[in-house]
This record gives structure tokens, sequence and C-alpha cells, in this order.
């Protein structure tokens, strides 16, 4: 097979893997979906003072969607990395023929799908469930940030693979570091209720640029393209500083044993 | 003309973690067609080893020739024609048998098919059963079944074995003997030397790093030429100082004396005219050869010491 028939072939095995794991379907698919169902039951009738004013679910709409990205690439890849890698698979798998990169290649993809799964899925709900318009002349804006953070979210997945030890691990430091950042970054409270200090810190890490650049693109208040071309690149810099840390510590070995 | 050249040829091996010697100076030659046990304790360098061959790990020093390649040079061609199953490795617990052996065929060039494996490694019934639902020796023998999808010429099981029941045991056994009659050459680690016995054409023991014996299970340590032990129940009244062969000692302080002796024949001649002269039976009279166990202990034991 060519290197991309084979990544497809790869990719093929972790999507079937993927969907019958009952953690990451539930991780990943299902508890944003629960999020938002709670958000918007619970501040569903109150407005957010942000561009004028808008509808609490307008708001959680692409906040949950900008979750269930980070979910999809750094959160899941992360975990199921370190458990590959701990089983030994990861090992055995450098064992044959297959290049390295067709692996990771195979999972990023698996990651990226789900990702715009989740868009999808999140985006018709809020439509359907509580009217939150899809801006479809945005798509272009939508799309390329969602890639551009999908992306940069994988290579942070697989770079903090290297600072976890061991299975048991996993979930522990990848939601230290996520939860608090969802809560600084606006994801779980408007901005508006956000003291600014809060949002000044929040701004030294990805999540926050990377859900101020999914936003602008998902409420056009501001009636341009929805490109936040300084977030983006701020998200793409913490990318590429994943991948420089990824590709200098990434192991294929078990740490136990 | 091919088969004259070694498939592994290993010169002076060593290898070194910090000050820790693992591997110190080991030779092997693995010839074609051939199931190679490697035995020996844990801890005695078996896994260093096979991992330099596998080119998982650098060594520190020597010369290491896999199908004519150097392992820490070895390029996609060489993975084609290798096989590697891990001492430990859990499989996708997500994919059944068949899609697990699908996935790997798909790694490789020409693939065996994925029914031939099924039946090689007996899985035919758990073909569409998921691997997270297979005991561990089925799991294992799944192991087996995706290092030989690739149709390689040189297999390596790094302890197939441990810690399996009896049957599971057997079946992966039957596995492997299988393997040679599809004409694979089969490197094999083993801390069981029953394993080796059974399955191997030739074993190297080694022990702490160095090699403490080889040659064929049969003619293994020599086993043909070390004593015998002649062991019976001293008769009612008599001391042992009053037997006519030296040496007899008692197991426990019990009243079963045992002696090793380099020729049975003589001992139990005189033994056995002694009693039958003086009216006595010998009772429990029992000459033991050392069991391959027996000299693979002494062997690994002196080693370590």
């Amino acid at each position: 097979m060519s290197g991309l028939a084979l990544v497809a072939h790869q990719f093929r095995y972790d999507q079937k893997a993927f969907w019958r794991n009952p953690a990451s379907v539930f991780f990943t698919v299902a508890f944003p979906v629960i999020l938002l169902l709670i958000f918007a039951t619970v501040f569903g009738d109150e407005t957010v003072d942000v561009g004028g004013g808008i509808e609490t679910t307008t708001y959680y709409v692409p906040a949950i969607i900008t979750l269930s990205v980070i979910s999809a690439t750094m959160q899941s890849l992360a975990m199921s990395l370190v458990i590959a890698r701990e089983d030994g698979r990861l090992k055995r798998g450098r064992g044959t023929p297959m290049p390295a990169w067709v692996f990771i290649a195979g999972r990023i993809g698996n990651s990226i799908v789900v990702a715009l799964l989740m868009l999808a899925l999140i985006a018709a709900l809020g439509r359907l469930a509580y009217g939150v318009p899809i801006p479809w002349e945005q798509l272009p804006a939508i799309v390329v940030t969602l890639m551009v953070g999908a992306a940069a979210f994988c290579c942070l997945g697989i770079a903090l693979t290297a600072a976890i030890p061991s299975q048991d691990a996993a979930a522990p430091i990848v939601n230290a570091l996520l939860l608090p950042l969802y809560f600084l970054s606006g994801v779980f409270i408007p901005d508006d209720q956000l003291p600014s200090g809060v949002i000044h810190f929040a701004d030294a890490f990805p999540v926050r640029h990377f859900f101020e650049a999914f936003f602008s693109a998902y409420v056009p208040a501001g009636g341009g393209a929805g490109f936040e071309w300084g977030n983006l690149a701020a998200v793409a810099a913490w990318g590429l500083a994943g991948l420089l840390l990824a590709t200098r510590y990434f192991r294929w070995t078990p740490r136990s044993g | 003309m091919e088969d004259s050249n070694p498939v592994i040829s290993v010169r002076g091996l060593q290898k070194s973690y910090g000050d820790v010697e693992a591997v110190r100076g080991i030779d092997l030659e693995v010839r074609r067609g051939e199931v190679f046990a490697f035995l020996g304790p844990n801890g005695a360098g078996k896994t260093t080893t096979v991992e330099i061959l596998e080119g998982y790990r650098k060594r520190s020093a020597g010369e290491v020739s896999v199908l004519g390649e150097d392992p820490e040079r070895a390029d996609r061609a060489w993975r084609e024609r290798i096989g590697v199953v891990l001492q430990s490795c859990r499989l996708d617990p997500y994919l059944t048998v068949r899609e697990s052996l699908d996935l790997y065929a798909g790694y490789y060039r020409a693939p065996r098919p994925a029914d031939d494996v099924l039946e090689l490694v007996g899985l035919e019934a758990k073909a569409d059963a998921r691997a997270g639902s297979l005991s561990g020796g089925q799991q294992r023998r799944l192991d087996v079944g995706m290092a030989l999808i690739g149709d390689p010429e040189l297999l390596f099981l790094d302890e197939p074995t441990t810690g399996f029941d009896p049957s599971a045991r057997r079946q992966t056994w039957e596995t492997i003997a299988g393997l040679r009659d599809l004409g694979k050459t089969v490197f094999l680690t083993t801390h069981y030397m029953d394993e080796a016995q059974r399955l191997a054409d030739r074993v190297t023991i080694i022990s702490a790093g160095t090699m403490v014996a080889g040659g064929t299970p049969e003619d293994l340590g020599d086993r043909e030429n070390r004593p015998a032990t002649v062991s019976f129940r001293l008769p009612e009244g008599v001391a042992t100082g009053e037997l006519p062969v030296d040496g007899a000692a008692s197991r426990n302080g019990g009243r079963t004396v045992s002696l090793d002796t380099s020729t049975p024949v003589a001992t139990l001649n005189e033994l056995t005219g002694w009693a039958l002269r003086r009216g006595f039976d010998l009772e429990g009279l029992e000459v033991t050869r050392p069991s391959l166990e027996d000299v693979y202990l002494s062997l690994t034991s002196e080693g370590t010491e």
C-alpha cells in the first residue's frame, strides 16, 4: 500500500475501535451533549452581555463545540496513545513495516473526523432544540478555525503523552490541565461574568484563543468573515510548540516494565 | 545456497545500562528452519538480547547479523521478513480477531490470507470475537497470528507462555510446533526448561548475561555423564556405615538414603548382592538420572553465584 492508502487503512480500524469503546464515546460524544443540555436548562432564560447581548444558548453552542473539539483531539489522543503505549501496542506496531508516521496520521485523522462530527452534532442540536442559528455564510471561517484548532490540539495531546507516566495517570493529568482552563477561558462561565484578570490569565493558554476564534466565527456579531487571525496565530503557535515537543519526547515503548 | 548462511549470527554481544552489564559477551548462530530456544531465568538478559536482534535496542559492543542485516540499520524491507511477539502486549480489545489480523495484514506487501493464519493459531471459532473477550492463551495465539500475517521468514517469540495454565501452554506449544512445519525459523526465549525441551532443536542457556551451556535438548549440560542417584530405604537395624558402598546419606533424617554415583551399574551390583547375602529387601529402590530441570537449575545457579 502507498503511504496514503496505509493511513486510510489505519484510520478505518481506529474508527472501529473508537466507536466501540464506551469510554471514548461517552467522554468525547455524549458528555459535551449533556453539558449543553445542562447549561441550556440552568441558564437558558438569561442573556449574555457579549456583542451587544445574546441568548445564553447562543453563547453555549460555540462554547461546547470548542470543548468538543479539544476533547476529540487533545484529550482523546493523549488518553488513547498512553493506553496503547503502556499496553505495548505502539511498540508492537514498530516491529512491523508500517512507518511510524502512518500510525500517528491515522490517529490524527480519527480525531479530526470526530471533531467535525461533533461540530455538526452540537450545531444541529443548538438549532433544533434552542433555535440557535447556524451561520452558513460563515462556514469557511468555522471550518478553517476548527481545523487549525484541531491540528494544534492534536499536537498538544501527542506532546502531553510524554508527561503521562501510566494509564491511571492519563485522565487526572488531562483533566487537571483542561477543566480549569475551560472555566477560566469562558467556556463554562460566560465572559461577562469573569473578572478581567482571569481573562488575561487565560489569554496565556491556547484554550482561550481557540474559543475566541471559534466564537467569532460562529456568532457573526461584527459582520466580518469571522476569521480571528491573531487568535488563530496564537493557537497555531501552541500547536507548533506541541509538535516540536512531541517529536523530541514522544516514546513508543511502555514506561512501566 | 542460502541455507548455508545462518539466519542469526551474533558475536561478542554486550549491552550495558549505565554500570549494569545486562549482556556480557554472547555468541549465537541460528540456522534456517530451526526452532532455537534461548533459555534462562528472569533477569538473565534474554529480553535485552532478543530486543537487540529485533532492532528495538542498540548494543554496546559486538557483531549482530539478522537475515544478513544489522538490525540497528534495518529498513522496511527487513521488517517485512521478520515477525515479532513481545513479552507483554495487550492487543486492541475492541477489534475482533479477524479485524486484528486484517489490520496487520495491511502493513505487509504480501500477507498470508487471514483464514490460513486463523487455522495456524487455532482461532477459527473465535474469528468474530473481540480480542478483549479472549482468554490469555487465546490472546497470545492471536498475537502470534499477527506476527505471522506478513508471512515472515523469522519469528521472535519472547516468553510466549509465561503465566499460562497447562492447557493454554499446550495449545500455544502446538501452534509453535506447527511453525517448524511451515519452514519458519523461530527464536524463542523462555524460562521454562520443559518448553525448550519440547519445542527447540537447539538450546542455549544464559545466566547473568553469559552463556552457560548450549546444544540439543538431549545432550544439554552433558546430562548423560552426570552422576545418577541411587536411593532406597535402609533395612531395619542397619546403619549407613554397614553398607558396602560409600557416600550414602539420609534425606531429612529418615530411613530413606541416597547416594550419587557415576557408575550406577557397579553400585547397584554391590548393593543388591550385599542385600541378597544378608537376606534384606531394599524397599523403594530407585535409580534416577538428573532431569533437564536439575541440569538447568544447577547451570543457572552456578552462573549467578
